[in-house]
């Protein structure tokens, strides 16, 4: 899970910052437009950007959040999810499609827009243009016509003839820029026509004909021309520039738009223009302006008929518009790039072409007004590009650009949900196989469990006749197969129990007890299981417990013992020199003593070989990196957290194999098995087992040197509950203390550590104990006689050695003490080895006690020396041939069952290990039976009978129990009356046929001491049997 | 017939009651538990067993026969009927037993009365079974052989 939340989160941080990406793009072609675009507009364009980037935004924003929802519903709808990212995908390809469309219509029409002002500002200026120098020639034909009206009209006789007229016009064209040339027509009434033909010389010529026969130029001859009709009056041209001197003697009022332009422009009396037309000769468009000369100066408000009345001429100048404006743009740069068109609007529905190719082109066109000062007439100029407008591929680009962004993104994000899905989808089947492996491997426990118990019940048969079988008289050959079928038959059951408990951890099911327990009672056990082998080996074999340690604890024996079964099996297994050693220590106490005990090093060990350093193996300890920060021990008063090792000299494990010890089925090669046996299973259950005890386990080994197996366990004092306080008397080192209170011990023995657990042992009997180093030591303690010595135990290995002193010492202790002599103890460590040697055999008898020390097996060999306690039993002093029939040989039984047979059967073999038995088939008759007083060493009971079962018995028998020992020890009755006996409890075991652990729990909770199978297994029942019955004649003391 | 043939005859005898699976293991430790101090034990026990399986029997069919089965007290019979054929090691009754007990647990009338006749059966087996087993051991005795001991055989 938390990958893939790993996965979203990269995921998400991606999206941001992609969104990022492209949203500073954006904004940057943004900037470009508004940095682009014309200062008119920039405010307009600025908000609109604004309005743009607060629409992205929220599009960006939205889909963040979206792309957010959607990663939260991840887990939840993948189908949803699915068919929401298809209409997201789409709406964002489709959404960033319009916008890119936008921006190319934006960016082009930015374009055109911009194309639009260039045109208008060069059209503006060339109109502008045209229109000044237009004006400055009209000004100078009105400042002719001054000159005209002073030297002409005004002088007498005239000051200006055609010459005169011609030369000055000709040397002042550049001041009239746009004319072509000047003519002046002089007013000549008809009465004055003959006067003034005679005068000039030449008749007044019409010039109408002239406009309908058009002629070429060269041909043109002004004396072909008709002489003007009569009219009213005439107004022939007198002076001409040289460039039109043709018009001469022509009648201005015999052409169509001369007449107009003159009758217009006297009684205006501004300058006129004509509307474009054919020149004479040249045959070019032209306009002609025409300004009326007065005979005097006229106010300027004098009326048309004032104006009429003093006209004297009229003064026209030609304009050939198409050359001077072709001389014009020339004048101007990029001419090239604009086609320009001059035309009189004057008639609105006709505009005449002054100027200008016709291009029906219907492109981008300006429209400039031209003011000519005439306001009669309108022109306008219009202006259009040459070439067609380029392609706008900076819009093209960027918006082509935009859209592959957005597409790649949404490519990025397709192919991103896709992946996720995959992998989703990959995660759930890997999900899916994850259960099914779990469940096979729940379903591979079961079976295990299953079939190990199936396995047992029909093993236990098997062990039980092989019991059975090595009973009867067999010859050494058939003896020897059925002693290895049996070990192989043991072996197999305990293999059966590891599986069992292997398959129980891993399928949870195993449960501790918490039941009350002596510890150092089962180290004792432990000692007792392994001390034949250890002797048969010659290791050493040694517990040490420590005094801080309390004697009752509460947790679960059983497992505690199997751990250290566990660990020292396996030590013993692996050493063949040496010693193993068992140390259990309270957590604290190993703490404080981490600095003090550094010098316990290889050499001062307890046979002398170097061992592992035990303090390495709990170096990776949690408790005490713990301790070393706090300082305080965090658990409460009641809890006792031990720590044990379990020291061995054996041959160690390989360093390469040390990592996987811990791992089930491993073992350290393939050699060890077929060597030693085992499945490799032992440790990883003990590992399981340290670790349900709240506990850890850790190990140093040297190979070649030895192994130390460490483990902590947290257990709860049972002295702080008292509840099970009376149930102390079972301690057998409790009751056998009684017997040595007060009498001392000597231990000869030069090494601390052997030293020590002897000492430990020997003062559990309440025995007080000295040790010296050597018998020298020993003589000047004995020859001090300050002190009573009652026993003296001597190492065997200070014995072998020094057999001479010994002898001496033995003399000296004959001699001192006079009255009792102090016992010798020989501790010897195998069966081997005991064997005195004849000098001091002789001399003195000392009693040989085989190591492992064990707390009952010392004080019985002590009890049997020293002559104290229960005499005449030879129950403790037979206690390594101790066997099913001494133990049951007249005991009172009581066997309850409600089925005869069973009954029957169960009474027969007991009654073969020479039991009293004695017999009733139901709980009711138990009870009334068991009724103190009575005789009964012990009670077996079946639990499952009609009207009382075996659990309600116990508990009523428990009860009443309960009642007669209350009732004795406030004093309602005495003692006597229930057979001197003060506490009052039968053992009753439990017989039944099928052995599961909660039957065994509920019988525990019940008051019952123990059970026993249905049908009797010998090694079973010597085993629950001895449990009780050597307390109980103990209690009976 | 001389007593060594018939030892040998009651030896065969034994092992096809065992080979058959009439007995199992547990008829052996009770052989074992039968010595001088207790010399009819076996017989003892066994005819203990066949008393109280007939009378077992007959409470079943009793119980069975009713028109609304008490499951529970059918099962309390049959349990004891087990645990008293698992003691003297008549172990093909003892499986019927378990049978029976199945049955019992999924409350299933018809198998019931199945398992039972099947019990009556194995139950009557065994019975001459054992009955002739004990013929022959008594003729060994009169003739003044001793019963060979199981051991001895080679089990």
């Amino acid at each position: 899970m938390s990958l893939l939340h790993v996965f979203g989160f990269g995921l998400k941080v991606g999206h941001l910052l992609w969104m990022l990406c492209c949203w500073i793009i954006s904004v940057i072609s943004m900037n470009w437009f508004l940095n682009g675009g014309i200062m008119d507009t920039k405010t307009c364009l600025l908000g609109d950007g604004a309005k743009i980037c607060l629409k992205w935004w929220e599009k960006i924003s939205g889909t963040s959040c979206k792309i957010h929802h959607h990663y939260y519903q991840y887990i939840c709808s993948k189908r949803v999810r699915r068919t929401w990212w298809k209409r997201l995908l789409i709406a964002w390809a489709l959404g960033w499609t319009v916008v890119s469309l936008w921006i190319f219509l934006y960016m082009s029409s930015q374009a055109t827009e911009k194309r639009k002002e260039t045109l208008a500002s060069m059209c503006d200026e060339r109109a502008r243009m045209l229109q000044d120098q237009f004006n400055v020639s009209m000004n100078h034909i009105q400042a002719m016509s001054i000159l005209i009206s002073t030297f002409h009209h005004g002088k007498n006789p005239s000051a200006i003839d055609q010459r005169t007229f011609a030369r000055y016009t000709e040397r002042t064209a550049f001041e009239r820029p746009l004319t072509s040339g000047v003519a002046y027509a002089v007013r000549v009434l008809h009465s004055e026509r003959e006067q003034f033909e005679k005068q000039q010389g030449w008749p007044i010529r019409r010039m109408d004909t002239l406009e309908q026969n058009p002629v070429h130029k060269d041909d043109y001859a002004p004396e072909a021309l008709e002489p003007s009709p009569v009219q009213e009056e005439y107004a022939p041209v007198i002076f001409a520039q040289d460039t039109i001197s043709h018009v001469v003697s022509l009648d201005m009022l015999s052409g169509k738009e001369d007449r107009e332009n003159v009758l217009l422009a006297r009684a205006s009396g501004k300058g006129v223009l004509t509307a474009p037309f054919q020149l004479l000769k040249t045959k070019r468009l032209g306009v002609i302006l025409t300004f009326a000369v007065y005979k005097r100066d006229l106010p300027s408000n004098a009326t048309p008929k004032e104006r009429i009345q003093a006209t004297d001429g009229y003064l026209g100048g030609v304009f050939d518009i198409e050359s001077l404006v072709e001389k014009l743009l020339h004048q101007l740069a990029s001419k090239q790039t604009i086609l320009v068109n001059v035309y009189d609007t004057s008639n609105h529905s006709q505009p005449i072409s002054m100027y200008g190719s016709n291009i029906s082109d219907a492109g981008l066109e300006h429209i400039s007004t031209l003011n000519f000062g005439d306001p009669f007439r309108k022109h306008e100029m219009r202006c259009r590009f040459k070439h067609k407008p380029p392609w706008p591929w900076l819009a093209i680009t960027t918006s082509i650009g935009i859209l592959v962004i957005a597409l790649l993104i949404e490519h990025i994000f397709n192919a991103t949900v896709n992946r996720i899905a995959k992998v989703e989808e990959d995660y759930h089947e890997m999900m899916e196989l994850k259960k099914l492996a779990e469940a096979a491997d729940v379903a591979k426990s079961q079976f295990l469990a299953t079939v190990s118990h199936e396995i047992r019940t029909p093993m236990n048969g098997v062990l039980g006749m092989l019991d059975m079988l090595i009973d009867t008289d067999l010859d050494v050959t058939q003896q020897d197969y059925v002693r290895i079928a049996q070990g192989s038959g043991k072996a197999l059951v305990s293999l059966i129990n590891e599986v069992l408990d292997q398959a129980k951890i891993e399928s949870g099911k195993l449960e501790l007890e918490e039941v009350q327990f002596n510890l150092r009672a089962i180290l004792d056990d432990v000692l007792s299981l392994f001390s034949g082998k250890s002797q048969e080996k010659g290791v050493e074999l040694a517990v040490y417990i420590s005094d801080q340690v309390p004697e009752m604890l509460i947790g679960d024996p059983g497992r505690f013992r199997q751990i250290i079964t566990n660990l020292m099996g396996n030590s013993i297994k692996f050493t063949e020199k040496g010693h193993v050693f068992v140390t259990i220590h309270l957590v604290e106490e190993v703490i404080d003593s981490v600095e003090v005990e550094t010098e316990t090093s290889s050499k001062n060990t307890l046979s002398g070989f170097p061992v592992a350093d035990r303090r390495r193996s709990w170096r990776g300890f949690r408790v005490f990196s713990q301790e070393g920060s706090n300082g305080c021990f965090p658990s409460s008063s009641s809890e006792i957290n031990l720590i044990v090792s379990v020291e061995d000299t054996g041959v160690g494990i390989p360093l390469d194999a040390q990592s996987r010890v811990f791992t089930p089925f491993m073992q350290v090669g393939p050699s060890i098995s077929r060597t030693h046996g085992g499945t490799g299973i032992g440790l990883s259950i003990s590992k399981c087992l340290v670790g349900l005890m709240q506990g850890e386990i850790g190990f140093v080994s040297i190979p070649k040197i030895g192994s130390t197996f460490t483990f902590t366990a947290v257990f709860t004092n049972a002295c702080n509950s008292n509840e099970y306080r009376s149930q102390q008397i079972i301690n057998q080192a409790n009751t056998a203390s009684y017997e040595f209170q007060g009498m001392t011990a000597l231990i000869i023995d030069p090494r601390l550590v052997r030293a020590k657990v002897s000492r430990y042992h020997i003062q559990r009997l309440g025995i007080q104990v000295e040790v010296v180093s050597d018998l020298n030591q020993c003589l000047s303690i004995i020859s001090n006689g300050n002190t009573v010595i009652n026993m003296i135990l001597v190492e065997q290995e200070v014995w072998d050695k020094d057999s001479g002193t010994v002898a001496l010492v033995i003399n000296n202790l004959k001699r001192i003490h006079h009255k009792v002599p102090p016992k010798l103890f020989l501790l010897a460590k195998s069966v081997s080895s005991p064997r005195t040697s004849p000098a001091t055999s002789g001399v003195c008898n000392a009693t040989v006690i085989m190591k492992p020390l064990r707390a009952s097996m010392l004080a019985a060999s002590l009890q049997r020396a020293m002559g104290v306690g229960n005499k005449g039993n030879p129950r403790n002093g037979e206690l390594p041939s101790l066997s099913l029939r001494s133990l049951l040989l007249g005991r009172n039984i009581l066997i309850v069952d409600d089925n005869k047979v069973n009954l029957k059967v169960a009474a027969g073999a007991l009654k073969k290990y020479g039991a009293d038995v004695i017999c009733v088939e139901s709980g009711k008759d138990a009870i009334s039976q068991l009724e103190p007083p009575h005789n009964f060493d012990a009670c077996f009971m079946d639990i499952q009978m009609p009207e009382m079962d075996g659990f309600d018995a116990t508990r009523r028998i428990r009860d009443m129990e309960h009642n007669v020992n209350s009732r004795i020890q406030r004093g309602e009755v005495s003692a006597e009356a229930y057979g001197n006996i003060s506490t009052w409890h039968v053992p009753i075991l439990a017989m039944t046929a099928d052995v599961i652990q909660a039957t065994h729990e509920e019988s525990l909770r019940c008051g019952m001491d123990g059970y026993v199978s249905k049908p009797f297994e010998a090694e079973q029942l010597y085993h629950e049997a001895s449990r009780f019955f050597q307390s109980v004649s103990n209690g009976n003391l | 017939m001389d007593v060594g043939q018939m030892r040998r005859q009651w030896v065969e005898y034994t092992k096809s009651l065992f080979m058959e699976g009439f007995l199992d293991s547990q008829f052996e430790q009770l052989q074992q538990l039968q010595d001088e101090s207790n010399p009819d034990f076996v017989v003892e026990v066994v005819s203990l067993f066949f008393e109280d399986s007939e009378r077992l029997l007959n409470d079943l069919t009793r119980a069975l026969d009713q028109p609304s089965v008490d499951f529970k007290l059918v099962d309390s019979y049959v349990h004891q009927l087990k645990g008293s054929s698992s003691s003297i090691g008549a172990s093909r009754v003892k499986n019927a037993c378990i049978a029976f007990r199945n049955f019992c647990e999924e409350q299933n009338v018809e198998g019931c009365r199945r398992c039972l006749q099947q019990v009556k059966q194995e139950n009557l087996l065994v019975k001459n079974k054992l009955e002739t087993l004990f013929r022959m051991e008594q003729q060994i005795v009169a003739a003044g052989g001793s019963i060979p001991n199981m051991e001895q055989i080679g089990f």
